[in-house]
């Protein structure tokens, strides 16, 4: 026989902590990304890492400038299913000077013929903070 | 340290969906296939097995490697489950390999599959990202598309590697699986067809792309002693490596190339590495396991290599990885027709055809990738390749090689995270 096929739904929310990762989220809400410095080596991380994974060392947090340049990009025209909605939508990684690794975020006020390896980008924040990382958001320098 | 030998392997053709066999039938039908290869080896001398599948989020079933375990028959004996993203399948195998290697057991099997047809291409990919970072990465577009388009995009700025060199390996990995009937999507394509295809992430598009999967595939190790009383035929698997990457692309660093035996420091001056361009963990997984294997010179040392082409970008950058050739070169090695198969015809003019053919299966792009068989997959057709039965078992001697005598299968997770090889020869 043809096999039966049912729909079986599935949801759930989760209780989900940031952690020893919070005070990145709360400073999104005020307009500044935070990066992490290792306190032995002074490996600078783009992101909050705790603890430095070049000597294990504890790491504090750091103010990282909010203007930066694409060190590579991709406008994506399909995404994940609850992403579908958002395409075409655009994804950079931020290189900082003085800063050792990158940063992930959506670019917002390029065309995606527009979009160049170099081209010098500003941080963007939002004024009804979620605490995502969608809270912040890259747009051509000197755009506003 | 015991010697450890692939004795038989079994597949299920890949497919877009398998409505008339749950995950154990599957299995089932690959794991008979395996044991009617090998008529002397009876269940019995199975002393326990490793499951293989990746996301929970697929089956909705935890421990699903207990209803395969229970569905072949197999309890009491010993039993696990192995997740590494991508990697699984290659864990998986080299899980097995450590269970025969250390002595615990004489025969291991080893068992992979992924059911990815129970939700919608979209709310798969929603899945697969799940395998990015929940807090960071996932929320900008859960999409490794996406991830893989932005790596890419770097290779081509450093090297100059580009979008039709791209599109050759998508021609070739297609043209292959025509003669593959395990294969999910066999084409004959064109460069033109490639690049024309609907842009999913610039600049792949939807032909640089594998699609989602339901298949099952099996191998069965033993050591030497098994081999030997239960095979004709086995395969040797002489080396194995693997290596890792942080879990955030972003957080990689742009220090110095880990070097391979024939490769220079001068060779890669200015090379900030491994960035986001490279794949430091399959770099680190190859030095193992050529170590193991005592390769020192991959190009003329292998004959073949079945590697993880998720992407059309990514099997560029692993020939690279695994020094087929140097960094940067990895375009120009697929421009050159080296990874192509000798005598068929794919419509392209290549000036070094078939020095050292990548998936002659057809790889991920063309056979598709139910995650967890994956790995085990590339390990079936390895064996097949080594044991000469390609023939027998595809029914078309098209995709044998003249007597190889050595080949490497490379299995791949994340963005980097989790990467295995392993180095399979003719004893």
């Amino acid at each position: 026989m043809n096999p039966i096929v049912i729909r079986d739904h599935y949801e759930i929310d989760y209780r989900h902590s940031y952690a020893q990762d919070s005070p990145f989220f709360a400073a999104l809400a005020e307009g500044k990304l935070l990066g992490s410095r290792c306190l032995a080596c002074n490996y600078v991380y783009a992101t909050p890492r705790s603890h430095c994974y070049q000597c294990g060392g504890a790491t504090q947090w750091q103010d990282l400038p909010l203007e930066g340049k694409i060190h590579t990009f991709t406008t994506c025209y399909y995404g994940g299913e609850a992403f579908l909605a958002e395409t075409p939508f655009t994804l950079i990684l931020v290189e900082f000077p003085g800063v050792d690794t990158l940063f992930l975020s959506r670019l917002r006020g390029a065309r995606p013929e527009e979009l160049r390896i170099g081209m010098e980008v500003t941080a963007r924040f939002t004024e009804k903070p979620s605490f995502r990382i969608t809270d912040v958001w890259f747009e051509p320098k000197g755009r506003r | 340290m015991a010697r450890v030998y692939m004795i038989a392997g079994g597949l299920t053709p890949f497919k877009k969906r398998y409505e008339e066999k749950d995950f154990r039938l599957m299995v089932k039908e690959a794991y008979d296939a395996a044991l009617a290869d090998a008529p002397r080896l009876t269940p019995d001398r199975i002393d326990g097995a490793v499951g293989s599948y990746f996301s929970d989020h697929f089956t909705r079933q935890l421990k699903a490697a207990s209803m395969v375990q229970d569905f072949l028959g197999l309890c009491p004996k010993p039993s696990k489950r192995v997740e590494g993203g991508g990697a699984t399948g290659g864990l998986c195998f080299q899980s097995a390999w450590e269970a025969v290697a250390s002595g615990r057991m004489k025969v291991c099997l080893a068992f992979g599959f992924e059911t990815m047809s129970r939700v919608s291409t979209w709310k798969g990919n929603e899945f697969i990202a799940l395998a990015s970072d929940t807090n960071f990465d996932f929320p900008l577009g859960g999409f490794y598309t996406g991830y893989y388009a932005m790596m890419v995009r770097r290779h081509m700025h450093e090297f100059g590697t580009t979008v039709e060199q791209m599109a050759m390996v998508s021609v070739k990995n297609h043209l292959n699986a025509l003669y593959n009937r395990y294969a999910q999507s066999p084409k004959r394509l064109t460069i033109e067809e490639v690049r024309s295809s609907p842009m999913v992430a610039d600049p792949l598009t939807m032909l640089d792309i594998c699609a989602m999967s339901d298949g099952a595939a099996v191998c069965i190790l033993a050591d030497e002693e098994r081999a030997l009383e239960l095979c004709s035929n086995p395969v040797a698997i002489t080396g194995v490596g693997s290596g890792s990457d942080t879990m955030r692309m972003a957080d990689r660093p742009h220090g110095k190339v880990p070097l391979l035996p024939h490769e220079r420091e001068k060779d890669y001056r200015d090379l900030k590495y491994p960035g986001v361009h490279s794949f430091r963990g399959g770099r680190m997984a190859a030095r193992q396991a050529y170590e193991m294997a005592a390769i020192t010179r991959p190009l003329e040392e292998l004959d073949f290599v079945e590697l993880h082409d998720a992407y059309t970008s990514s099997e560029i950058q692993t020939y690279e990885d695994m020094g087929l050739c140097r960094y940067g070169e990895g375009g120009r090695f697929v421009a050159e027709g080296h990874p192509f198969m000798p005598g068929l015809d794919y419509g392209l003019t290549l000036l070094h055809a078939g020095t050292m053919p990548v998936n002659p299966s057809g790889g991920l792009l063309a056979c598709g990738h139910p995650v967890g068989a994956t790995g085990l997959m590339q390990a079936v057709f390895a064996f097949w390749q080594l044991q000469g039965t390609i023939e027998k078992n595809l029914g078309s001697e098209k995709l044998q090689l003249k007597n190889p005598r050595r080949g490497l299968i490379h299995s791949h997770a994340g963005t980097g995270t989790y990467i295995t090889v392993t180095i399979m020869e003719k004893p």
